[in-house]
């Protein structure tokens, strides 16, 4: 009893730890991504709330906290309050197999633990993709359940979009299974140790470049990002499927949309760029959890996830939306079959060339 | 899942609570709203809607494979091009029938 008590007590310990550091990181967001593209247009971006504007996500959490939540008259109430949970939580239920740091384990009270991963389950690609498809399902019934003309429009697009990039994604991921032989993220990561070109992304016996491509434009469809975002596109459906939402109800579906983000970004680096891996030996310092050596994976692996976010934010600033026609055209034959070639030729390659 | 229903029910104690029909009705730029919203869609998702399905019931074949692709060697190889071929004929049948347009 003691034992299994201890184990729910840390391990609730750490999936506190990990919602901490993923809310701080969709607060540090909201306010980066107004101020990269502020910079990107020569303005200055959010510049009165506290110095230079750094308070501005707690202005804005307040603000919508204290909102009232407003129910339309039509909407059916059940699925309108179920939608933005069942959109929030498969966001953030993802980040609980995602290795933050070196696969270490220390003693806590007699007990072996991984400090920087909550749990490292076999299949952790699998469940990730089976959870980013639930999320399609709190975005259309919120779509649905407004009873709004916009509302419906964007729930329908979003969830034609997703599941179209959703194919590409799987696609573009099992070029990398078949490297590393495993569905694990700790073994495809550890797969990817040493230097810089024992990363996926550019690794013999065929460089993952193609799959890697297809995975970021693939998932920047996949949240709803630009230039992508025809389910909120602003200039036609007002704000898609949340049109009806205030309140808190308005922020867990923002707040799932940065959550995505972040959990996409993750998994691109560590499927393609060695996670926490640095990129050459030297700069990885070996050792054990008591030397402080684990800040430099934590680093790596930080610096690598927010090179993801940023190019985001670079997209975003810089290409302007697509039609949903030409959308769904690139996705389904653009990217599929470049994905599918990728596939057979990384097979005969790692035939020929077995690592 | 804790903390969505903490904050919503937390965010139901603090917040204003003034219903007024204008601001209940559905939003449309201002204008009365019309008819029912819940209008049917076209047919085009579904025909994606079913594509996916198949596809991705295709990809989900492809992960165990590629896990234990190291150790089954040519026999694997070949199997796998077999299967690919078959997902091929599937995919430009499609193609060649127009359902992946979007017009």
């Amino acid at each position: 009893m003691t034992e299994i008590g201890l184990r729910a007590v840390i391990s609730l310990a750490q999936i506190a730890a990990v919602m901490g550091v993923v809310m701080l990181t969709v607060m540090i967001l909201t306010l980066a991504e107004r101020k990269v593209l502020g910079w990107m247009q020569d303005r200055m971006g959010p510049m009165e709330v506290g110095p230079y504007g750094i308070l501005q996500p707690i202005a804005d959490g307040l603000k919508l906290f204290f909102k009232e939540d407003i129910v339309p008259a039509g909407a059916n109430k059940f699925l309108f309050s179920l939608a933005p949970i069942l959109a929030l939580v498969p966001a953030l239920i993802g980040f609980a197999v995602i290795p933050f740091g070196p696969n270490d384990t220390i003693e806590v009270f007699g007990l072996q633990i991984k400090p920087f991963i909550v749990s490292d389950i076999n299949i952790g690609i699998l469940y990730i993709l089976a959870f980013t498809s639930i999320g399609a399902y709190g975005i259309i019934l919120g779509g649905w359940a407004s009873n709004s003309k916009y509302s419906l429009l964007g729930g329908l697009r979003s969830a034609a979009q997703i599941i179209s990039y959703e194919l590409n994604v799987g696609l573009a991921i099992v070029g990398v299974i078949l490297l590393s032989g495993s569905l694990s993220l700790v073994k495809i990561t550890e797969a990817q140790s040493g230097w810089f070109w024992n990363w996926f992304v550019i690794a013999l016996p065929f460089p993952q470049i193609f799959a890697f491509v297809v995975y970021v434009i693939s998932s920047v469809a996949e949240t709803n990002r630009l230039p992508f975002d025809l389910p909120e596109a602003e200039s036609e459906l007002v704000a898609g499927f949340f049109t009806e939402y205030s309140g808190m109800r308005f922020a867990f579906f923002f707040i799932a949309e940065y959550a995505n983000m972040i959990l996409v970004s993750c998994i691109a680096a560590i499927l393609f760029l060695g996670g926490w891996n640095a990129p050459a030996p030297f700069l990885q310092f070996n050792g054990s959890l008591a030397n402080l050596a684990w800040l430099s994976g934590i680093f790596w692996f930080t610096v690598k996830v927010y090179f993801f976010l940023f190019l985001f934010f670079w997209i975003r600033a810089t290409l302007p939306r697509l039609r949903y026609d030409q959308l769904m055209r690139f996705g389904w034959k653009v990217m599929l079959p470049i994905a599918l070639a990728n596939i057979l030729i990384t097979s005969i390659a790692a035939y020929l060339f077995p690592r | 899942m804790a903390f969505g229903v903490v904050t919503l029910v937390l965010s139901y104690v603090v917040q204003p609570k003034y219903p007024e029909s204008e601001k209940l009705s559905a939003y449309e730029c201002g204008s009365e709203p019309f008819s029912d919203a819940r209008m049917p869609f076209p047919v085009r998702y579904y025909i994606f809607a079913m594509l996916f399905v198949i596809f991705d019931i295709e990809v989900i074949f492809l992960y165990p494979w590629a896990v234990v692709y190291g150790q089954i060697g040519l026999f694997g190889l070949v199997e796998m091009l077999v299967f690919i071929a078959l997902f091929l004929v599937a995919y430009v049948y499609a193609w060649r029938k127009g359902a992946l347009e979007w017009d």
